[in-house]
């Protein structure tokens, strides 16, 4: 006959946490920086399938560190919640302070509620007219938000990581010397005995939120334009010399973004396309199914 | 509540249900009252009771296709509206014009451009175009209670064809009936009171191959023959300097012609039936 043990609140509310937070630190990091141009994903990430940046409506883009079908579920809700929004009232009522609203309470509700919270860390950010208008939220497990100016680090080395990136980051940074200095910052982390790693386009996921497209400013940069915008020390001339192999990866893998976008200086490699909602797997999944913590 | 939620900030089963990828099957289940085909109406006729939109004739032509729409809405013998657009980008890559009634298509539109967005973002690619004709299908024959009692609507829905072997083949249009069926035409195809006209002008003048210069030129003076002859389509109107809406899409996607342009292109055919007024 199973014995019930008395285990105070206190105590199951820090194993969940501790629970959770464990399956986190073992994701690699998502950077989400404000620069001149609009907003900029960045994240390691080696499949070019199933992401972990993605769009969520117009001016809003989505990123998450965890487990994947858990933010991927949240993801397709956020969606949902954004285009029932925008079909109710008109499209400019949608705003990420709402929907960050919403992650929140149902974070909250997972964690509070159901005995295994999701292990999963997210940023909801909305490019404004001005980088100074943009909005970054960080949301966590238990649905505690935050609203962080200019820069966000979400997933399991998010400390170690913000402290160095917040001091070099400006508002006015140009596209590629803020993917270079999020570049720079996850490499910062994960190496052997310390030591920083150099990251290739074809282990990055990067994505931004392109301020000056009117409409759906979700835009990803994959393939020769990432490779270009990784190497180029402040010539754009030197921008053609990107690496051959890296080039191929992110290249029209959706049917619908293979068609010339020829409205932003990096149109001919990016597509709008995001997720392919019906895999499973894929980088942050944690196949830890060691069941839940916090006695009953 | 509009947002879907209810005051405890629980969800629905609708947002978080896996493999949902259609935003009208979503909102059937977590906000039916949205949906166009959901609502009883009370028994009899009510064709009179709200504005018609007219004439939308969509051309193929050698990069793509063409989709012109007039600017009049009417109620009985009046003019409801002179400047209402029945013509839109459905999304990148293809067209959607109404006619019928002018309140459930608008309705209907919307739901179709957030359909095909929705499916995009959730899945991460694009329908494919024959695709989209049998979702939009679907979302005529949901309306067919109401079209029976006078409130029907037919859409035109033409586009580029991302998947077509040649580019040529790419620009593609497809018509569809009021109990849902779709067709897909060859060339050209019009809708409306006035589209008899316009189809006969296009029969006479339309051959494969069409620059989209002269697909836009051909469906403006189209749209002047069916003006000639059905009250309910408007011509163009120099004095309120009010022109056909003419959009294009073809593989650099959707685009709709400047004002200036579609003005310019009118007063040219104006002109030309000064001379001639049969064209």
């Amino acid at each position: 006959m199973a014995m019930q043990f008395y285990a105070s609140p206190e105590q199951i509310m820090r194993d969940r946490s501790e629970y959770a937070r464990k399956g986190i630190a073992r994701g690699r990091s998502v950077i989400v920086l404000s620069y001149e141009g609009g907003v900029l994903f960045v994240t390691e990430n080696l499949s070019t399938a199933l992401h972990k940046v993605s769009e969520l409506y117009d001016r809003i883009g989505f990123g998450a560190v965890g487990r994947y079908n858990e933010y991927e579920n949240l993801r397709a809700a956020g969606v949902r919640l954004a285009d029932l929004r925008g079909y109710s009232y008109d499209r400019r009522d949608v705003t990420a302070r709402a929907l960050a609203n919403f992650y929140a309470q149902m974070l909250g509700a997972i964690f509070t509620e159901q005995s295994k919270p999701f292990e999963v860390e997210i940023c909801v950010a909305q490019v404004g007219a001005t980088p100074e208008q943009d909005e970054l939220y960080r949301l966590t497990y238990d649905g505690s938000v935050q609203q962080e100016p200019g820069a966000v680090v979400v997933g399991g080395q998010a400390e170690a990581l913000s402290g160095g990136l917040r001091e070099r980051h400006s508002l006015d940074m140009g596209l590629d010397a803020a993917l270079r200095l999020a570049v720079e910052a996850l490499g910062s982390v994960g190496g052997e005995g310390g030591a920083p790693r150099t990251l290739t386009a074809a282990q990055l996921e990067v994505a931004i939120l392109d301020r000056r497209r009117p409409g759906r400013a979700f835009r990803r940069i994959t393939g020769q334009a990432l490779t270009a915008l990784l190497t180029a020390p402040d010539q754009p001339s030197t921008a053609a010399e990107g690496e051959g192999d890296a080039a191929a990866a992110g290249t029209g893998s959706a049917p619908g973004d293979a068609a010339a976008r020829p409205t932003s200086p990096v149109a001919d490699e990016v597509s709008v396309s995001d997720e392919d909602a019906t895999s499973e797997g894929g980088e942050g999944t944690n196949a830890d199914p060691s069941g839940t913590s916090g006695a009953e | 509540m509009a947002a879907g939620l209810d005051p405890s900030w629980r969800l629905p089963a609708a947002f978080t249900a896996p493999g949902l990828s259609s935003f009208s099957e979503f909102l059937g289940a977590a906000a039916p009252e949205l949906l166009p085909g959901r609502r009883p109406l009370p028994p009899g006729i009510s064709a009179d009771i709200a504005p018609h939109a007219t004439t939308i004739i969509a051309i193929s032509c050698a990069d793509g296709v063409v989709m012109a729409g007039d600017r009049r809405a009417t109620m009985g013998n009046l003019i409801a509206s002179r400047d209402i657009e029945k013509v839109h980008a459905a999304d990148e890559f293809s067209l959607i014009g109404i006619a019928g009634t002018a309140g459930v298509g608008i309705e209907l539109m919307r739901l179709f451009q957030v359909e095909l967005q929705h499916y995009e973002k959730i899945e991460g690619a694009m329908l494919s175009i024959d695709g989209k004709a049998n979702r939009l299908a679907t979302m005529i024959r949901n309306n067919l209670g109401a079209a029976l009692q006078g409130l029907a609507v037919i859409p035109l829905f033409a586009g580029y064809d991302l998947d077509a072997p040649s580019p040529e083949r790419a620009g593609r249009i497809f018509s569809f009936d009021v109990a849902g069926g779709v067709y897909e035409e060859r060339g050209y195809d019009g809708i409306g009171s006035g589209s008899l006209f316009a189809k006969a002008a296009l029969k006479k003048r339309y051959r494969p191959g069409l620059t989209t210069e002269e697909a836009i030129a051909l469906a403006v003076e189209a749209l002047y023959d069916a003006a000639d002859d059905d009250t309910a389509t408007g011509g163009p109107d120099l004095t309120r300097r009010i022109f056909p809406v003419v959009m294009t899409a073809g593989a650099e996607g959707t685009r709709r012609i400047s004002d200036e342009q579609s003005a310019t292109i009118s007063e040219a055919v104006v002109a030309r039936r000064m001379e001639n007024p049969g064209g």
